[in-house]
């Protein structure tokens, strides 16, 4: 069982290495709006940083500049757009042909997803740097750090396209999806730690994010390996990982046997 | 005159097709809000740390943010979607149908995708700007609301023409929809004032992608923040590129061949 999965995975991978990279100069050019995001952020914040003096809430100009490097690699690593290119394959019934298929479709969109995560890497991994050269990050990290961040991401990634998924799965019960899209995205950005580390935010902000699953997405692994946590708070971070982990896999397993019996195809 | 007329066409046709989808409205309305509550979240979480941000109070910056959303409901309205399809049409061959017309060829292109829904940005844009202006209790003097005029006008101009002049590559190169993703990445950088950034992304936003002329410019015009000299600037480059998208235009129009020929 384990072994045909990672050979289905295998030829999957290998089909959408081959069809992404037929379209590199897209990848590279979708990638500008990746890297302008935390680049802004990252302005903004040293901008406050040096109008309060240095410091704030715990964060340097430096801080700041390891929080957005790190964010926006945990940020390429966990995303998916999986919930727009839903919202089209069930409006326009392409849906019906991944449904003949003999696995579970998330499998192919997990395989896609990777290969342009390893295509992207080109392109990443010079923006790290270039961020880092422009603005000089203020690192301490131990080789721990890093390990333990990377499992943290995975663990994030898992977890974020399981949700996602699910979520991609509102198409087959209405097709105006792009509000509840929109929605998602903004809630994802203020309560994640992506706009801002959640020390800097609102007490508010701070307080519901502990009740939310988005704030072990993105936050949590950049903490974890900038090396801003304490032993429990990592704990209690790996626990609320897998609680979520568990949640969001139940969950979709409900919403899926429910969506593909709504599901009716266009033009059977 | 004439154009006027041909404008109020377009406009028309643009309603006419949409009304027959009225909940699109409604998307476009909620849209429109998340945006205004992204950009003004963010504004409040950075103002919950700080008096001014690079000395623009939280008020000046609601300001840009309705300019912002103005700005880009602007060119959401016509330009963009005119300059898509004025692209689709170059690759189809479809072009043929607006040379041919006994009008300006340029100027059908250019106005001839109506998006009417994107008049919701244009009208929130406007109240959020009036809000802001209420609460900075600025009095906007003639001559500040002169120079703002003038500088959104020029903004506008310089990004139709950046678009007409990206979009008449089409002549050449058939597949250029990956510009469109390139200046809406950029774009969004237009929420915070230019002046923050560092130099050399100030330069690219201001003369690669011209957002500084559409966005921050108008925004230091209202809060009596520009200089003459930049005015000054905002109206040549206008006037340059305008000609440079002429000139081009003309130039590229020469290239292109139609489908079936």
């Amino acid at each position: 069982m384990i072994r045909a999965i990672g050979e289905i995975y295998a030829a999957q991978l290998r089909t959408s290495l081959a069809v992404q990279f037929q379209y590199r100069m897209s990848l590279a050019i979708w990638m500008i709006g990746r890297v302008i995001q935390p680049l802004v952020a990252l302005v903004v914040w040293t901008t406050v940083a040096r109008a309060r003096g240095g410091d704030v809430s715990g964060y340097s100009e430096g801080d700041f500049a390891a929080y957005f490097i790190i964010q926006m690699i945990v940020t390429q690593a966990t995303f998916s757009w999986i919930m727009w290119e839903y919202d089209y394959i069930i409006r326009s019934g392409q849906f019906s042909f991944r449904l003949l298929r003999p696995i579970h479709p998330i499998h192919a969109d997990v395989a896609d997803n990777l290969a342009y995560k390893v295509l992207t890497l080109v392109i990443l991994i010079p923006a790290a740097f270039f961020l880092a050269w422009l603005f000089p990050p203020t690192l301490h990290w131990q080789w721990w750090n890093i390990v333990a961040g990377l499992l943290a991401t995975v663990i994030a990634f898992i977890m974020r396209f399981t949700l996602e998924w699910m979520l991609a799965m509102t198409a087959l019960w209405t097709n105006r999806v792009s509000a509840v899209n929109q929605t998602y995205d903004v809630i994802l950005i203020f309560f994640s730690g992506y706009f801002a580390p959640l020390a800097v935010m609102p007490q508010l902000v701070q307080t519901l994010a502990n009740f939310l699953p988005f704030r072990w997405l993105i936050a949590f692994p950049i903490e974890l390996t900038l090396g801003r946590l304490t032993p429990t708070e990592i704990l209690i971070g790996f626990g609320a990982q897998l609680f979520w982990l568990v949640i969001v896999q139940a969950s979709l397993r409900y919403v899926w046997r429910a969506g593909v019996k709504q599901y009716s195809a266009v033009g059977s | 005159m004439n154009q006027l007329r041909i404008l109020w066409t377009f406009f028309r046709l643009g309603a006419m097709n949409e009304l027959a989808y009225r909940v699109n409205f409604f998307t476009q309305l909620f849209q429109a809000v998340m945006s205004l509550v992204l950009s003004l979240g963010g504004l409040a979480v950075v103002f919950n740390q700080t008096d001014t941000l690079a000395g623009w109070r939280p008020a000046e910056l609601v300001a840009l943010v309705g300019i912002y959303i103005l700005v880009g409901g602007l060119i959401n309205l016509m330009i963009q979607p005119s300059m898509q399809r004025f692209m689709e049409d170059i690759r189809m061959g479809t072009l043929d149908f607006m040379i041919l017309k006994p009008a300006d060829a340029q100027f059908l292109v250019s106005v001839r995708q109506v998006e009417i829904w994107k008049l919701i940005d244009i009208i929130m844009g406007l109240g959020v700007l009036v809000i802001a202006l209420v609460r900075l209790g600025a009095q906007i003097g003639m001559a500040q609301a002169l120079a703002f005029g003038v500088a959104l006008l020029a903004g506008a101009t310089i990004v139709y023409s950046f678009w007409m002049m990206l979009a008449t590559c089409a002549f050449w190169f058939v597949k250029t929809e990956n510009i469109l993703v390139i200046f809406q990445s950029m774009y969004q950088a237009g929420r915070w004032p230019i002046t923050i950034y560092p130099g050399w992304l100030q330069m690219m936003l201001t003369f690669l992608v011209p957002i500084a002329f559409a966005v921050t410019v108008p925004a230091q015009a209202l809060t009596g923040r520009l200089t003459n000299q930049t005015l000054l600037l905002a109206i040549l480059v206008a006037t340059g590129l305008f000609g440079a998208a002429r000139w081009f235009w003309r130039f590229g129009i020469r290239y292109y061949a139609g489908a079936s020929a």
